[in-house]
């Protein structure tokens, strides 16, 4: 046993040394983290706001000018461009000049003055003229986004166009918000990013281990020492579950200093479950290589995992609203569930124990990885 | 065959083979080498040396054939060998970006030696193989021979009974490869077996015994001066002005072997079928009579020629 524990610390010491003589890896662990997390933090933004649209202006009324400063001040659309006909319009939407563009009729006075938005008492149903909209957006829905931005201003009321008291509707539903209740996505952004940075460093750094070792030359070496594959493992491994910390620690740290999400569960809980992350993404990234012949092949497999990670996991898009396919892939990536830990303990203060299945699975992924990567690599040159 | 081994023995194998796919790069190699000696693998480039050294090693599975190293079948016991044995790759196989005392701390930690022995015992490799002055130079920033001595001494550290050397002095110039033998002498008096491959004749010639390797095939073993002795060949220097053409005349002639200048003189070769080469040779129209010719000591690189000549003709 102490010589097990002697070999494990020769490999973990090794690995720490080499660590420190690479700059550039030694780099990218601290500057992987900052800068992604600058750039998402900032350019992500599910709130979309300014879009650039234009305006075709066929009335050219009093009525039809205040009605285009009324939906500017939503601050939803932004007017850069007035057009003249609806084909240059149109044009312009190809062109990308604008995203959008807002079709104002000849007969607008009219439509505004029956149109219910505009205050005067509910019209009768059945009045054909009255439920006429007043304008026109043509749109370009190719950006999802951007089209269901400007689809929710199809009901946007207009009383403040004549100086009234906007009619107060009684709302269906009173919608109230646990957790991040001004909506800012900086706060479900920077969690699912401590998922994201740890899978890509995590399984990156690992991947590279045993196939580093191949390409120099070491393994020839190593295999002829008396060194068993599971304490070459783990002393290969050990050394990145610091960094994965360190790295945990940069992004929450700038997340609660610069873009103030809170930090709400416990400490504990969350060195608990991104251990957890750390491990099953590390032995993963140790299978890899085993698999890899070259640095280059197990560059290419740590991406293979990375993009469904990213695109799969909740961290862009949320899991419920994806087909029951791509369900399924999710629930075999760590980070999924990862997703779903440190959502839950940095926003919303979960004990790990309400989310056993999610922990379960992490270990699991952790022992199996590590047990393939152990069987999968051969004492021996074959 | 296990039974019929006796205790002499530090390696031993019978019709050993190795393919690749299409290629045999071992064929049915036989090989007896005692304990306590220094033997040596002899051959050109891609004649199976370092396949050979993995499978005795057990770092390769043979094909076909029965391998026992220090008493242990290969490659079943593989894992019990890698604590008697000592293997020094034929390329430098230790970490470039660790320092000399870093590499050797790594290895010694790897064979469980720690602590005071552990600082003892690479005290005494430092200064053995003089490296007391390189101790945290990086080692992929060493000169070939210094990185030759520090992977002998990472080979050696846990005192192995046998070691495995794979063409050690091929980045040493010859001040140097003398001193590496010293050391080599010393290891095998203090009872270490010694198995070292080398395409140099001079080092082959320092081993105890030796086997002639080419295309996978042992030619040729013993012992050098066995070699010599039981050559199929007689070796005969001429001394004549026209070399070049001399040499053309004789090649043609299917009793000698080959004919090589050395300087002034043409060393031929041939073969045993002649019984009296003297007199062979002044029947040949090409030799002058006023030339001089005579019988030579054979040395290893004739041995070495007239066995592996079959590929050549
Ligand atoms: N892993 C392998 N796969 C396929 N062929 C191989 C492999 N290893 C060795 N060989 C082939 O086996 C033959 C013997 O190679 P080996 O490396 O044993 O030669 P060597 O005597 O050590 O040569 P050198 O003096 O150049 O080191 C060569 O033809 C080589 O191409
Ligand atoms: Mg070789």
């Amino acid at each position: 046993m102490k010589l097990v524990l002697l070999r494990i610390q020769a490999v973990f010491i090794k690995e720490l040394i080499q660590l420190r003589r690479d700059k550039m890896t030694f780099g990218m662990v601290i500057m992987i983290p900052l800068v992604q997390l600058i750039l998402f933090g900032y350019a992500i933004n599910t709130n979309v706001r300014h879009i650039p649209v234009g305006v075709v202006d066929i009335s050219q009324t009093a009525i039809s000018r205040v009605l285009v400063q009324t939906i500017s001040a939503t601050q939803v659309v932004k007017f850069t461009h007035q057009y003249f006909s609806i084909e240059a319009a149109q044009a312009a939407i190809d062109k990308s000049e604008v995203r959008a563009v807002l079709i104002i009729p000849n007969d607008v006075d009219q439509r505004i003055v029956t149109h219910p938005s505009a205050g005067f008492g509910l019209p009768p149903a059945s009045d054909e003229e009255s439920s006429r909209p007043i304008a026109q957006w043509l749109v370009d829905g190719s950006d999802t986004m951007i089209a269901g931005a400007i689809k929710s201003l199809r009901y946007m009321p207009l009383a403040e166009l004549f100086k009234k008291p906007a009619n107060r509707y009684t709302p269906t539903f009173e919608v109230t918000l646990l957790y991040n209740p001004e909506q800012r996505s900086a706060v479900n952004i920077v969690p699912g990013l401590v998922g994201i940075i740890l899978t890509m460093t995590m399984i990156m750094f690992t991947a590279g281990a045993i196939v580093r070792e191949k390409e120099r030359g070491n393994l020839e070496m190593l295999i002829a020492t008396p060194v068993r594959s599971i304490e070459l493992m783990l002393g290969k491994i050990i050394p990145y579950i610091f960094i994965g910390l360190l790295q945990v620690f940069i992004i929450l740290g700038i997340g609660y200093t610069v873009f103030g999400v809170p930090i709400n569960g416990g400490l504990g809980q969350l060195a608990g479950v991104t251990l957890l992350f750390i491990s099953a993404s590390l032995t993963l990234g140790l299978v890899i290589s085993t698999i890899a012949s070259t640095q280059l092949q197990s560059t290419q497999m740590t991406i293979f995992v990375l993009l469904p990670s990213i695109l799969l996991s909740g961290f862009m898009f949320p899991y419920e609203g994806m087909p029951v396919a791509a369900q399924n892939i999710a629930e075999v990536l760590p980070a999924t569930h990862f997703m779903r830990l440190i959502r839950g303990v940095v926003l919303r203060d979960v004990d790990s124990i309400e989310m056993a299945f999610d922990v379960y699975w992490l270990i699991l992924f952790t022992i199996a990885g590590l047990t393939i990567a152990s069987l999968r690599f051969r004492k021996n040159l074959e | 065959m296990s039974a019929a081994f006796t205790g002499n023995f530090a390696i031993r194998t019978r019709r050993l083979c190795r393919r690749f796919g299409e290629l045999i790069a071992i064929n049915n190699l036989d090989l007896d080498v005692e304990k306590g000696s220094i033997y040596g693998f002899l051959g050109p480039n891609g004649c199976g040396k370092t396949t050979a050294i993995r499978m005795l090693t057990g770092l390769l599975k043979p094909s076909s054939g029965d391998v026992e190293v220090l008493g242990l079948n290969l490659p079943k016991d593989a894992g019990k060998l890698r604590l008697k044995m000592g293997y020094m790759t034929q390329k430098f196989s230790l970490y470039d970006d660790l320092t000399v005392k870093e590499n050797l701390h790594f290895v010694a930690n790897i064979y469980g030696l720690s602590g005071r022995p552990m600082k003892k015992r690479i005290e005494e490799l430092l200064s053995i193989y003089g490296l007391n002055q390189k101790v945290v130079q990086l080692a992929g920033s060493m000169s070939g021979g210094q990185r030759q001595r520090l992977a002998l001494a990472a080979a050696t550290l846990h005192k192995p009974e046998l070691l495995f050397l794979d063409e050690p002095t091929s980045a040493v110039d010859p001040e140097n490869r003398r001193e590496f033998w010293e050391q080599l002498f010393d290891l095998c008096d203090r009872g270490t077996s010694i198995l070292v491959s080398t395409h140099y004749m001079d080092e082959a010639e320092r081993c105890h015994k030796l086997a002639i390797l080419e295309d996978g095939y042992k030619r040729a073993d013993g012992t050098p001066d066995e070699l010599m002795e039981s050559m199929d060949a007689h070796v005969v220097e001429v001394e004549a002005n026209n070399l070049r053409q001399l040499k053309q005349s004789l090649m043609v002639l299917p009793e000698v072997i080959t004919a090589a200048q050395l300087g002034a003189r043409l060393r031929v070769l041939i073969s045993k079928k002649v019984i009296d080469p003297l007199i062979y040779l002044k029947q040949q129209n090409c030799i002058q009579p006023q030339n001089t010719i005579l019988i030579v000591r054979p040395s290893l690189e004739d041995v070495f020629v007239t066995c592996t000549g079959t590929s050549r003709q």
